[in-house]
């Protein structure tokens, strides 16, 4: 289990993160669900270590993760998948999955990966000759969703994988993402897509200003009503 | 996959082979071409062309490869060419060199060794101070490294640009006298015209296979480390920082392993340049070289190794030999001593340069390298003449 308790962050003099805690189990689909500027992307990058922090603890399995390089944070387990996609432009697909796997040594395993994720992504396998900067956006959504899958993560972290994709592209985002939870890896996923997010976790917050406002399950918050109106675009009874 | 192995091992077969049949070339030329000859100035190119093709290459790992835009190349050079340059100078010259100076350095490796090991000493020696001014100029490229290195584009440029400037004031530097001979030149060490090799009664000319040797044995190795999985993490950092951090690309020792590998190799090639020259000078090795192999890089395209080679022996032919008639009265026949006088060479070089960066965007290769360019043009051939046949065919059954 990934644990978050009592993270401060701070980026030169704004307090980004003011004290959260949050939960990730095994085997589930965790959302963070808040506004612009509410600090989700900033929690993201501090779980694997792009962002030092000010105090708190970040646990995984009982293992203390905060203040270790990012080559540490990948090796235990946790794997992010980047705001934007952030492809590798100039790389072939093949070539972008294999630096996705860039920290592992066992020659098999990758293989065995490679398989797995041209599986998981057909459009992958029968473009792995192409320049990632000439896929479409949701084909590099894809492999950067892929790419981070080549370590091997116990936990898949994702910011806003739906960003700026078209709606149908989108679905089908989110129908990987439950099918990668399936198949046994635990998904923490940030989305300003409150609506499509909180259908798809077991588990959801809510940030606001740096603080962890409300939790409980997908279900629950979808149906809440305070929940509707700040984040589903319900409009407000006149 | 197998297939794709299979299909790449033949490859590496076809280039090997091809890299093989140039150097017997090269070494064949250098034994029919005598000095008096016209044709000479082809083996001129080919030994300059080597210089400056491994400068070009090791500066594309950099610039081209990694996204570090560092222009300190000709700093580099120069601690190469001067390493190399002080270790071969022969202890009887040695004084005559240093005329102004007490010469603190009285050893010369090739002459050590020729005294233990006979004239395999002399080959061995040369190799060690070529690697020696490989290793002095990555040395270098480590200790500015630490600081340099955490800078990014404009602002790197303009620290490794002063840099080579510093080391080029500091090397002609009065108090340096002993070691480096301050402003004067050094010379009379190893040079390419006094490599041969004696075998029974005949003599073999190796003054264009060894700077050749050393461009394609080098080249090879940069050629592997950016097909490793090091070129891959290069390639990560220049597309994108974030995401290679992200991926657990340590960004700080791989810049360092490109800067320092680039520098390492662009000390050999000032080695085999001072080598080539028969001289070497700190005032030669001003930022214009610099600019110059950029120039190459440019070319050639940025980020192919194969276009680096092309861009620099283009570069050097053109500079040294096709246009020299622009400077002395005839050119491709026409005999017009009023225009073509000294200085309109560089006015038709500038042009063409202008020309070839209008018309080719991204250099002559852009990103892809020269065997899968062949690879692809010899399938479109193969597949012309497999059509032909065919259509010949259905012509006959009519």
């Amino acid at each position: 289990m990934l644990k978050i308790k009592d993270l401060h962050v701070s980026y030169g003099g704004i307090r980004a993160l003011r004290g959260i805690d949050v939960e990730v189990p095994d085997g589930k689909i965790v959302t963070l669900i808040g506004a612009n500027g509410a600090g989700k992307s900033t929690m993201l990058r501090t779980i694997s270590g792009l962002v030092k922090a000010d105090s708190g603890s970040i646990t995984y399995d009982d293992k203390e993760l905060l203040g270790k390089p990012i080559n540490k944070i990948l090796e235990a387990g946790i794997a992010q998948v980047p705001e934007g996609r952030r492809v590798f432009a100039n790389l072939t697909v093949l070539e972008n999955l294999k630096a996705g796997a860039y920290l592992r040594k066992d020659k098999d395993g990758i293989a065995a990966d490679l398989q797995w994720v041209y599986e998981l992504f057909p459009r992958l396998e029968e473009r792995h000759w192409q320049l990632a900067g000439t896929l479409s956006g949701g084909e590099q959504q894809m492999l950067a969703v892929g790419r981070a899958l080549m370590s091997r993560p116990k936990v898949l972290m994702m910011d806003e994988p739906s960003l700026g994709l078209a709606p149908l592209v989108v679905q089908g985002i989110f129908d990987i993402i439950r099918e990668i939870n399936k198949q046994g890896v635990t998904v923490l996923l940030i989305e300003q897509n409150a609506n499509m997010a909180l259908k798809v976790a077991d588990l959801a917050y809510v940030l606001e200003t740096g603080k962890i406002t409300r939790f409980g399950t997908g279900a629950e918050l979808l149906a809440d009503e305070s929940i509707k109106e700040a984040y589903l675009g319900k409009k407000r009874a006149e | 996959m197998l297939l794709e192995k299979k299909q790449n091992n033949r490859k590496n077969i076809i280039s090997l082979i091809a890299v093989a049949l140039f150097l017997v070339v090269v070494l064949i030329l250098d034994q029919v071409i005598l000095p008096t000859n016209k044709m000479s100035m082809l083996l001129t190119v080919l030994q300059k062309g080597s210089v400056y093709a491994l400068a070009a290459v090791s500066m594309n790992l950099l610039n081209g490869f990694t996204g570090l835009f560092s222009l300190g190349h000709a700093g580099f050079m120069l601690l190469g060419a001067y390493t190399y340059a002080i270790f071969t100078i022969p202890n009887a010259v040695r004084d005559t060199v240093y005329m102004y100076y007490d010469a603190a350095i009285r050893f010369s490796l090739p002459e050590v060794l020729r005294n233990s090991m006979g004239s395999l000493g002399t080959v061995l020696g040369v190799i060690i101070a070529v690697l020696l001014a490989g290793l002095v100029a990555a040395f270098f490229a480590w200790l500015i490294g630490l600081p340099v290195l955490k800078l990014k584009s404009d602002y790197l440029a303009i620290a490794t640009l002063g840099f080579a400037e510093i080391i080029r004031a500091v090397f002609q530097w009065g108090k340096l006298g002993p070691v480096t001979n301050g402003s004067n030149l050094l010379k009379s060490f190893e040079r390419i015209s006094t490599f041969k090799l004696t075998v029974g009664a005949t003599t073999i000319k190796l003054s264009t296979f060894v700077p050749v040797l050393i461009a394609v044995v080098c080249i090879a190795l940069i050629v592997l480390l950016v097909n490793s999985t090091y070129g891959r993490a290069f390639k990560s950092i220049r597309d994108d920082e974030v995401a290679a951090e992200a991926m657990g690309i340590n960004l700080a020792k791989h810049k360092m392993i490109s800067f320092v590998t680039s520098s390492f190799f662009a000390g050999v090639s000032g080695a085999t340049m001072a080598m080539v020259l028969g001289i070497a000078q700190a005032n030669n090795f001003k930022s214009n070289m610099t600019y110059e192999i950029l120039l190459m890089v440019v070319l050639g395209g940025i980020g192919s190794i194969s276009g680096s080679v092309i861009g620099s022996v283009l570069f050097v032919a053109a500079s040294e030999w096709w246009l020299r008639g622009l400077d002395s009265g005839v050119f491709l026949g026409i005999n017009a001593p009023g225009i073509f006088r000294n200085g309109f060479r560089l006015v038709v070089f500038s042009v063409i340069i202008m020309i070839v960066v209008l018309f080719f965007r991204k250099g002559i290769m852009g990103d892809r390298e020269l065997p899968e360019q062949l690879g692809k043009l010899w399938k479109k051939i193969r597949g012309l003449f497999a059509k032909k046949v065919k259509s010949e065919e259905v012509a006959d059954h009519e």
